[in-house]
């Protein structure tokens, strides 16, 4: 044996040591797994640490190491960490392993002799697939330096204008037709009751004025090729029916439209627009898009109203309009495409739907913006009553088993806005109904005491149920809302006039899909995974792939453009680097072993093998692999290999967690 | 041949980006399960070659778990649909060997689902532990001292 192997045990302090006998393992393997070439097994209380990296850099020196195995934490965690000790010492950073013996073995076992003992067993794999690893190079690829940035809400805003603003070029792909988001829906906003709309829609102006970005409205992404520094995405730019060239924005088609549609989108079914319509009167872009399930003249072949009066020349609406697919180069790609509301119809006993008073919380924000279908007065749903007592439900589809398991984050601190913006415009009672008030930020607090002493009551418990059948005089022609107050240990009815509805905030209808589209996965809530959810929260388990705003998880205005920026920053360090080194893991044939067979052609999903008919071969394209290995596992003749997971590594690593290794084998 | 001291020894292969993951995710939240699965970490479950299956077996493992992404949730697009093909294909050639199919498991997990990746490991460990030892390799004819590390040079026949 040639090979001299050195391994490293680490207590992680006690996450280790403390199920583990760190120091019995150690001296195991070096005492038996000696004559596989281990020649010195050491324990460290802390391996990671600058010491621990030491001990392993100074053996390599002095006693010319050629593998190093590091017993600790998953790979996902330190892996980096150890191989880049040994690139310092001189050895080749994949010629080291790491063996979890934390996440796999000492936090999920409770036995100390049987965790010992699958330990050592791990240990010994590592040992012999370690053998067999080869010294790699890391693969460099070039970073396109343009960002693809999808979602035009708050979160993308941000994100697009850091990296625009640091001078490279972003596209920015929204679904609607205008950038803004739910917060272009909102009229103020908490704490401070700053107008949504003062402070959004100047950076939309920057969006669609600056020179760095170019803004894909009404566009969606239907298909994304490549990697990290090279993805190829294909988007579809729907066709609005307008021409963008000539188009001035000025309405008239939009005013002499004849069909009306309640807008469930942006005045969330409180409103109504035009089949031709600008969603509000700040839209970056200004340009109308034709809602064609809606227009006359595509349901019957008559009107071309919009057409008639456009008063562009030559004229802007063109009916012959097609879709447009685009296809954009991007080094990375920045995904903040928010959230969905959620649908409060699906917990009857609270009415919405069904009586009419009942709002969500998106109605009433339309209701509160002085741009909405009631110019900012809070009415009951025949548009003119104000309400004289109103009742605001928290914690609707949030917190809940039937729903949501998780938080909201959001409902506490607008429940407590709403409830202020109902007493300044309407004088009514206002009852908040909570599970409890979670307000952890800055100046969240001062909100909740400020609207305390503005009078609001607070009661705590669960609302039941919100009915109309009065049992008492008082409640004739109301909405009672039964709820137990559990600080007095009694149910109460509260006849109200009107209901507001805190739903909580969803994945989006479609995330699963569209993170599939990114290669990116969907937490147990369906919210997508970060790389880690403390260290790497905007980053994903796919390079170049990033998340900011409420796709990772509910967040608020603040914590979304914080999110956007980190995003930003992230992508703009990688493009400041201008390469980036890949892992080598990829598969490749030996010529000579190939017999042609074809049978790996079709198994690859990325078309990164080609048969080459002069040679009768098949050949892999390096830059199309991506090292998932299937077809070296399907290569009936064994003539591909994968590197970084040849067969040799595998089949050693079976025998060694096996200890078939030992010379005086155990019973397994 | 149930026996309540038998201790199954057990190979797991998972794929890198959601069992693996899964497993990690097990132990940051401490979630506890039986010690009998040892992981061997491959990129995808794509990469399962069923002769390493059979090596293990007859290399003195009771059980093998095969785990990987959902279906449709390939990292890798659909290679774990490939696995699944492989898995189904070798549960038959066990049972012409004269094995119980039920000691090779395939178990989709993924990156979120540590509690999953721990309950079908504690599962798992108990089917095995039911069936008892397999046995293969510890007969007369194939005493386990005879064993040879591979090498680089091994010719692919000799693997399995």
């Amino acid at each position: 044996m040639s090979e001299k192997i050195g391994v490293y045990v680490c207590h992680c302090g006690t996450n280790i040591a403390g199920t583990v006998d760190v120091k019995g393992v150690a001296e195991w393997a070096a005492e038996h797994l000696k004559h596989r070439g281990v020649v010195i097994g050491r324990e460290y209380k802390f391996m990671c640490s600058s010491l621990g990296q030491e001990l392993v850099e100074k053996d390599i020196k002095e006693l010319g190491l050629t593998r190093v195995i590091v017993a600790a934490c998953s790979p996902h965690l330190h892996e980096k960490t150890f191989r880049t000790a040994c690139k310092n010492a001189g050895l080749n950073p994949y010629l080291c392993e790491m063996v979890s013996i934390r996440e796999q073995v000492s936090w999920v076992h409770t036995d100390k002799v049987a965790a010992t003992e699958k330990s050592k067993a791990a240990i010994s794999g590592g040992v012999e697939r370690v053998i067999h690893n080869e010294p790699l190079e890391p693969i460099q690829v070039p970073i396109h330096a343009d960002t693809l940035v999808v979602g035009g809400g708050i979160a993308g805003i941000q994100a697009a204008l850091e990296i625009a603003d640091a001078g490279y070029h972003v596209c920015l792909v929204e679904r609607e037709p205008s950038i803004g988001g739910h917060m272009a829906q909102f009229d103020k906003t908490f704490p401070t009751l700053d107008c949504a709309a003062c402070i959004l829609t100047p950076k939309m102006v920057e969006i669609g004025s600056h020179p760095n970005i170019t803004l894909l409205t009404w566009s969606e992404v239907e298909k994304v090729d490549g990697y990290v520094g090279n993805f190829k995405a294909t988007i579809r730019k729907k066709a609005s029916y307008v021409n963008t060239d000539t188009c001035t924005g000025c309405g008239i088609c939009w005013e002499k439209c004849p069909k009306k549609v309640v807008d469930d989108v942006y005045e969330a079914g409180l409103g109504i627009r035009k089949a031709i319509y600008r969603p509000f009167a700040q839209a970056v872009p200004k340009y109308p898009v034709m809602d064609v399930e809606n227009c006359t003249y595509f349901k019957n072949g008559k009107c071309k109203a919009c057409q008639l009066f456009c008063p562009t020349e030559p004229n802007s609406i063109n009916f012959e309009q097609k879709d447009e697919i685009l296809e954009i180069q991007a080094g990375n790609i920045i995904l903040a495409t928010g959230y969905d509301l959620f649908d409060a119809k699906r917990i009857p006993q609270y009415g919405y739907g069904k009586l009419p008073n009942v709002f969500t919380s998106l109605e009433f924000e339309r209701m509160c913006n002085a741009a909405g279908p009631t110019e900012g007065r809070v009415v009951l749903r025949d548009m003119k009553t104000a309400p004289k007592s109103v009742v605001i439900v928290h914690c609707v589809g949030s917190r809940d088993e039937n729903y949501n398991k998780y938080c909201s984050s959001i409902c506490c601190m607008q429940s407590l806005k709403f409830a202020h913006l109902v007493m300044e415009r309407t004088g009514a009672e206002v009852y908040n109904c909570y599970i409890d008030i979670r307000t952890p930020s800055k100046d969240y607090e001062e909100f909740y005491k400020r609207v305390l002493e503005e009078g609001g009551h607070f009661i705590r418990g669960k609302v039941a149920e919100v009915t109309d059948s009065a049992r008492l005089p008082e409640e004739e022609g109301k909405l009672i809302v039964q709820v137990e107050d559990t600080l007095i240990g009694k149910q109460r009815r509260i006849p109200v006039d009107m209901v507001i509805l805190s739903a909580g905030i969803e994945p989006r209808h479609d995330a699963k899909e569209v993170g599939k589209l990114f290669g990116i996965a969907c937490g147990a809530s369906g919210w997508y995974t970060e790389k880690h959810p403390k260290l790497d929260p905007v980053a994903t388990m796919t390079e170049g792939i990033y998340i900011a705003g409420c796709v990772q998880g509910p967040k608020d205005i603040p914590a979304s453009v914080a999110q956007g920026a980190a995003a930003a920053a992230r992508v703009l360090g990688k493009i400041q680097q201008g390469v980036i080194a890949l892992e080598p893991i990829k598969a490749s044939i030996n010529e000579t072993q190939c017999s042609g067979c074809r049978i790996c052609n079709g198994l690859c999903p990325f078309n990164a093998i080609a048969f080459i008919e002069d040679d009768k071969v098949s050949s892999i394209n390096p830059a199309l692999c991506q090292g998932c290995g299937t077809c070296v596992a399907a290569c009936p003749a064994g003539a591909i290999s994968g590197t970084g997971f040849s067969d040799q590594q595998i089949i050693a690593q079976i025998d060694g967690l096996l200890l078939k290794n030992l010379e005086e084998p155990v019973a397994a | 041949m149930t026996n309540n001291t038998f201790e199954p020894t057990i190979i797991g292969f998972t794929c890198n980006w959601c069992s693996y993951r899964a497993a990690d995710l097990a132990g940051t939240s401490r979630m506890k399960y039986a010690p009998n699965v040892r992981l061997i970490r491959m990129m995808c479950s794509g990469r399962l070659d069923p002769t390493f299956v059979l090596r293990a077996l007859s290399g003195g493992a009771d059980g093998v778990m095969i785990t990987g992404c959902h279906p449709g949730e390939c990292h890798y697009i659909e290679q774990n649909y490939k696995a699944l093909r492989r898995f189904l294909l070798l549960r038959r050639v066990l049972t012409g060997l004269g094995i119980e199919p039920e000691r090779v498991k395939l178990v989709w997990a993924s990156a979120a689902e540590g509690a999953r990746f721990a309950s079908e490991t504690t599962m798992f460990v108990e089917e095995i532990r039911k069936l008892g030892p397999l046995n293969w390799g510890k007969s007369s004819d194939q005493s386990t001292d005879n064993w040879s590390p591979i090498t680089d040079n091994s010719p692919k026949e000799a693997l399995a």
